[in-house]
């Protein structure tokens, strides 16, 4: 039994635990369902329109940036680890594959995606 | 009490034995790894197949798990990670996100299944790739390595800061690429 | 259980763990069995202590909360100090009914809050609690470790996009900016304790810390910018934009009642306990300690955590969504990659002297 399988099995139970939460809540509750208790809360104004509006493309941007970092990440940790028995190349070129994202920052920055409009 | 744990025993290893001579433990790790794999077919033919193009995005999401699950079962537990963090965590995101952003009146039928011909169409196109790839796989020399390859990343770093270097740094020159190109897009769409 | 981890563990939890290992091989004689047995009570100790966790904290952050504001805070249930509140909360919790919205999407909508509790409840298995005590101690640990806790967004995204409100839309929607914005300076400023320990593997990270110093003395850049972050991500205030109740209702879980509103609420509790274990384990040394057995000492560094946490809740105003999305990216990430350049010097600059 590996470090692995003990992560499935956890995998397991993390999944079926919400299920064994929600069971005696089931069986608890009352179950009154009326038309006004389940149409979406507004505060009690009566909803308008559609819910899925076209929402703002700010957010998509700031996912967008997040998965560049996210991809040099993978680059950047395996160096870390053996960072103590690389030697002087290796730190240049870590600073200047840092230095090739912090551009892209600057980038992000400058043309106001990293802003909130 | 020493009656109760000698039939304890016996039977434990009893059973174990049994195991043994069955080859049970490698059939296990064959299990692992086709359940895992069924899942993501599974998964990936709900991409397909499932009407409401929201819940296909996050099939695909399953999918990617379940790969990064693949990966975790034969101890590749780098790769595991790295599948989990980019796809399942950033890509299948990006993914949801974009599909959220297309303007359309309803998401329940938003995956509409076309006409027979298209079907027909990808049955074989789909059957023409199985077959490729059942080629590929039939017919490279793949070799397993003697033993695990135990603690991975800093061989990975290794090879990446010494003689993979230039390959290294064009990653990065390409990521600054897609996220200047994403910006520019994305800003277009957001002026227009 | 791995032998070099039973070797190793000299902690009064590893020794227990050691005990009911042998107990086990004396019961079945068989190190497979044992070994999973070990394994099912590390889990059960693992949701144990996230379920009790959840009620002890939703008591304490009210009693943290009327100290800071000059009240009592609960006092009917259970005595003068309304120890048996967290009980009532729970059983009123379960009898409540459970509403489900017009038009949602009833697959995804059930899906979401049992889906965020799973990468919450995993990155558990990597935490040393205790010298050779966790349930994973895997080389990888801290880059797994942070794969998985990055799953946590999507479970927001789809149970606000389900809901069919618009409340809850534009909640899932701040949680998809506000987590990925925060991730980025996150993983950054866990690079300079990665470089300082030479390893991945969490444990290798508190031995580190034992040999060299606390990495929080030779880490401050990173710890303020990882506590920041950590916050952030556990949607706490002053970063608690996905909630929003003064904006937008409760966000994700607006439309979302008794348990499986209970289930988001348990993950909330639950991620402020898991950072503040990693708090400790990365920049305040683990179970390192004098005279107490680690793992006391490991429980006050982490409630410690966690009061801290709490402090900033009630001390803070809630801040605006465009003035942290750009504090994120604009002074916490710059600053954290700057602290690996720093990181990166020093150390060189050591070994070169």
């Amino acid at each position: 039994m590996g470090e692995y399988g003990g992560l499935g099995l956890f995998f397991l139970v993390a999944l079926i635990f919400p299920v064994s939460a929600l069971i005696p809540a089931f069986l608890l509750q009352p179950r009154q369902p009326t038309k006004e208790k389940r149409i979406p809360y507004e505060c009690g104004v009566d909803t308008v329109g559609k819910t899925y509006v076209q929402y703002r493309v700010g957010y998509f941007l700031y996912a967008l940036v997040f998965i560049v970092f996210d991809v040099e990440t993978v680059f950047l940790y395996p160096w870390a680890v053996r960072f103590g028995h690389l030697g002087l190349f290796a730190l240049i070129e870590m600073f200047i594959f840092i230095a090739i994202l912090a551009v892209g920052l600057g980038y992000a920055w400058k043309k106001g995606a990293l802003s909130w409009k | 009490m020493n009656e109760a744990l000698g039939y304890v025993h016996g039977l434990v290893g009893w059973a174990f034995s049994l195991a043994e001579a069955y080859d049970v433990p490698s059939l296990i790790g064959a299990g692992v790894f086709f359940l895992f794999a069924g899942l993501a077919l599974l998964f990936a033919c709900g991409v397909v197949f499932l009407r409401n193009v929201v819940h296909s995005a996050l099939s695909l999401t399953a999918t990617f798990i379940c790969v990064a699950c693949l990966y975790l079962s034969i101890d590749a537990d780098f790769m595991g990670a790295v599948q989990i963090l980019v796809y399942g965590g950033a890509v299948a995101v990006l993914i949801v996100m974009a599909i959220m952003l297309t303007r359309r009146d309803d998401m329940a039928h938003s995956n509409p299944s076309r006409g027979l011909w298209q079907h027909a169409g990808a049955a074989v196109v789909s059957g023409l790739f199985l077959l490729g790839m059942a080629a590929v796989a039939v017919l490279s020399p793949f070799q397993s390595a003697p033993q695990p390859l135990g603690d991975a990343a800093p061989g990975l770093a290794d090879l990446m800061l010494s003689h993979y270097v230039l390959p290294f740094e064009v990653a990065a020159v390409l990521l600054l690429i897609a996220m200047i190109g994403a910006i520019l897009l994305a800003k277009g769409a957001e002026e227009s | 259980m791995d032998i070099l981890n039973m070797m190793m563990g000299q902690g009064v939890v590893s020794t227990l763990a050691d005990q009911l290992h042998n107990l086990f091989m004396l019961l079945f004689d068989n190190a497979v069995v044992a070994g999973f047995l070990m394994k099912c009570v590390g889990i059960g100790a693992i949701l144990g202590i996230i379920s009790v966790a959840a009620i002890v904290f939703t008591y304490g952050e009210r009693k943290v909360c009327a100290f800071m504001q000059v009240r009592i805070g609960p006092n009917r249930v259970g005595g003068r100090f309304g120890l048996l509140q967290p009980i009532a909360d729970m059983l009123k919790l379960m009898s409540k009914e459970d509403i489900i919205p017009q038009g949602c999407d009833r697959v995804v909508w059930a899906l979401g809050p049992m889906l965020l509790f799973v990468p919450t409840a995993l990155i558990y298995a990597f935490f040393p609690f205790d010298n050779g005590v966790a349930l994973a101690d895997v080389n990888v640990g801290i880059f797994l470790m942070l794969a998985i806790s990055s799953q946590a967004v999507l479970p927001f995204l789809i149970s606000g996009y389900a809901s069919n409100s618009k409340y809850a839309f534009i909640g899932g929607m701040r949680t998809v900016a506000q987590m990925l914005s925060y991730e980025a300076p996150m993983v950054f400023s866990l690079l300079g304790v990665v470089m300082l320990s030479g390893s991945m593997r969490m444990s290798d990270i508190v031995n580190a810390q034992s040999e060299q110093l606390w990495f929080i003395l030779m880490q401050p850049i990173a710890f303020v910018v990882f506590v920041i972050s950590a916050t952030a991500e556990t949607n706490r205030v002053p970063f608690d934009l996905v909630e929003g109740e003064a904006e937008i209702v409760a966000g994700p879980f607006a439309e979302y009642s008794g348990m499986r509103w209970a289930l988001f609420f348990l993950a909330e509790y639950a991620n402020l306990l898991s950072v503040s274990i990693l708090t400790t384990v990365f920049f305040l040394g683990g179970w390192n300690g004098p005279f107490l057995p680690g793992v006391v000492w490991f429980g006050l560094k982490v409630l410690a955590m966690v009061f801290v946490f709490m402090w900033f809740r009630w001390t803070f105003p809630r801040t605006r969504i465009d003035q942290m999305l750009a504090f994120s990216w604009k002074i916490l990430l710059p600053l954290a990659l700057v602290n690996v350049l720093f990181t990166g010097v020093g150390i060189y600059a050591r070994q070169w002297m």
